[in-house]
């Protein structure tokens, strides 16, 4: 049975404006110790998708669909049984290192709050514990630096620091929320490396949000391309970057500079992302697609399965987008 | 060799800092924030300028129009250095001078139409221009760049990121500028979008024969654009050559280090490469490490890093690398 998993999750906010239809019906299923990559660009609903597991949503979010976690559903149990979980059986790590943390308290405290009201530690113990852990994640001096506050530390340690704090009670799962997104990019080699030991090391099944299909191919086993809060595409990472079904990835693909290869032009998506307002129709990616026609703007395709292990949501046939 | 559009020599942006313990009579810490960086720049040609944060690349931009007090020279074409000159003379060079910046909605005032936005700068430099003339050239502009005539009057926020920063070039371009400096103009925007801004600088280059200076921490992204390409680390230069050579045969320990961390899409590539580990985190800017900048997080150093390693140079690739000339490989 799989540790997570998620059916028809929607996530609506109601505004001003109207009603923000952020994440439409998606489902999917996270294994025991694996790494899933949620790509997407800016509002693809994949950050919504998560805070919605967490009960992170902001006060005008509704959710709707089943989550199931150890025979619990995330999305209706209540806040008490909620955070038994939260930080202690799935954690989360924030893309901003800096606001994230809290600018008043020092690391030891803020670490040791997490582990004493979870496994009812003592102070000291729990200090001890959160040292521990800072050298897991290779901050340097850990003993003395527990001590410091979050502004004395760099970005990259910061994340660090958040990443020690997530894997405090040995989470089953892990979230990370473009956690690598602020940093530069030879901190963020660092930062991937580590997470990468760590994983093999507590066995924890991960959640990767990125927008950055690089990160996804260096990290993860399988992934989930998401647009305008649907899923478009899911296949483990080989596949999806060797031969992708669907044209959004395909375009994706093409759009992204190479630092290794010799290309011409860059093909550009051409158009806008979507706007979100309203009770979506058809495909989300149509008005962007080459090879959308009338019935890609009117019916939405279903997330249908194929071949082993990949599922893609697109009416064209697989050799035509492919090709 | 035709004459460089723009040279600098010997760029050098330092700041005063005062620290809450100092006294009143404390002379200030100075932190270099671009130390001796030289460059010259041929008509119609790209520059790209990477490094990682804190490097000094868009305080570098900002000396060469005159945002920041600099020292060193910057000459112009005809021979002027642009860094003696009044703010009444210099405002002649602005007009030839334009930037785009890297967030493109903070960059737009928020309470001026899109038309007026891109007109503004027509105000400045073309006082003698009608407003009917001006209306048409911001129309003409707006068009260049992939906007529709009749959003004139809208405002900055009904339109995406993408859009916004195509205004910011058009505002950017509406003056006939010879050098365009672009500081992050992609680093905001999705892959998608971030594409099609790209595609319209190419074709823009192409079209209308600007010179660019691009600034960016995305490798890829300079690659694609520049023909020649500048590494900076800690406000000094330590590579600099053109753009195909470097990224095909970096000499640089640092640009060495910087290439291989940069996440490739493909899982056969990225799960198989090697990664050269850099340690830590970059010195504090107002402590830089003596002699060579980059020695303590460099994996080649040596005891003669403890020396400032001067500019080698091999054709026209630029090392300051004292191990460069022992064939320092990846």
């Amino acid at each position: 049975m799989a540790l997570l998993d998620v059916k028809d999750l929607s996530v609506r906010f109601d505004t001003p404006e109207g009603e923000i239809h952020a994440v439409n019906g998606v489902s999917f299923s996270l294994e025991k110790g694996e790494t899933l990559g949620i790509v997407g660009e800016s509002g693809s609903g994949k950050s919504q998708l998560n805070f919605a597991l967490l009960g992170l949503l902001a006060r005008n979010g509704r959710t709707t669909g089943q989550a199931m976690f150890d025979g619990k559903n995330l999305l209706s149990i209540s806040e008490r049984e909620l955070n038994k979980i939260r930080a202690n059986r799935i954690a989360m790590v924030f893309q901003d290192p800096m606001t994230s943390l809290n600018p008043y308290m020092r690391i030891s405290d803020q670490m040791a709050e997490v582990i004493m009201l979870h496994k009812g530690l003592s102070k000291r113990a729990a200090i001890a514990e959160s040292v521990a852990m800072l050298d897991a994640v290779k901050i340097p001096d850990a003993k003395n630096r527990v001590r410091l506050y979050p502004h004395e530390f760099s970005g990259g340690m910061r994340q660090r620091v958040m990443i020690a704090m997530s894997l405090l009670c040995h989470p089953e799962i892990l979230i990370a929320d473009e956690p690598t997104t602020a940093l530069d990019v030879t901190v963020q080699a660092q930062i991937m490396e580590l997470l990468s030991e760590l994983q093999r090391e507590f066995g924890m099944a991960t959640i990767l949000i990125t927008h950055d299909l690089g990160v996804v191919a260096g990290f993860c086993e399988r992934a989930i391309v998401m647009y305008g809060g649907r899923i478009m595409e899911e296949a483990p990472v080989d596949p999806l970057f060797e031969t992708p079904t669907h044209p959004y990835t395909r375009g994706l693909l093409d759009a992204i500079p190479r630092v290794d290869e010799e290309q011409e032009a860059l093909r550009a998506i051409p158009g806008n992302p979507p706007n979100m307002t309203g009770a979506p129709k058809g495909c989300p990616f149509a008005p962007r697609c080459g090879f959308a026609d009338e019935r890609c703007r009117i019916e939405t395709p279903e997330l249908l399965t194929f071949g082993e292990d990949r599922a893609r949501a697109c009416f064209r046939p697989i050799e035509e987008v492919a090709a | 060799m035709s004459r460089p559009l723009i040279e600098a020599r010997d760029v050098r942006v330092t700041f005063d800092i005062r620290r809450p313990s100092d006294l009143p009579w404390t002379p200030p810490a100075q932190l270099h924030a671009v130390n001796g960086v030289s460059f010259s720049l041929e008509p119609g040609q790209t520059l790209g300028i990477v490094g990682e944060s804190g490097c000094g690349k868009s305080t570098l931009a900002r000396a060469l129009i005159r945002m920041l007090p600099a020292s060193g020279q910057v000459i112009w074409e005809d021979g002027t250095d642009l860094l003696t000159l009044s703010p009444r003379q210099m405002l002649k060079y602005r007009s030839q001078i334009q930037m785009i910046f890297q967030d493109p909605l903070a960059s737009l005032n928020p309470r001026m139409t899109v038309g007026d936005i891109i007109a503004e700068p027509l105000r400045t430099h073309r006082p003698g221009m009608s407003s009917k003339e001006r209306k048409e050239k911001v129309r003409s502009v707006m068009e260049r760049v992939g906007l529709l005539p009749n959003q004139i009057n809208r405002y900055p926020h009904e339109f995406s990121g993408g859009q916004c920063q195509r205004i910011g070039i058009a505002r950017a371009l509406v003056v006939e500028p010879k050098l365009l400096i672009c500081d992050e103009p992609v680093s905001a925007l999705d892959v998608s979008i971030q594409a099609q801004v790209i595609g319209l600088l190419e074709e823009l280059r192409r079209d209308l024969g600007l010179t660019i200076i691009f600034i960016a921490h995305d490798l890829s992204v300079v690659k694609h654009l520049s023909d020649e390409v500048m590494v900076l680390y800690l406000g000094r230069m330590m590579e600099k050559a053109c753009s195909d050579e470097l990224f095909a045969d970096p000499r640089h320990p640092y640009t060495q280090a910087l290439l291989s961390a940069v996440p490739i899409p493909d899982p056969k590539i990225e799960k198989t490469k090697q990664v050269i580990p850099l340690e830590g985190d970059l010195p504090s800017p107002m402590a830089p490490p003596k002699g060579c900048v980059f020695r303590t997080r460099c994996p080649k150093t040596q005891a003669v890093c403890e020396t400032v390693p001067e500019d080698r140079l091999r054709g026209d690739h630029h090392t300051a690398c004292h191990l460069a000339d022992q064939g320092v490989e990846a």
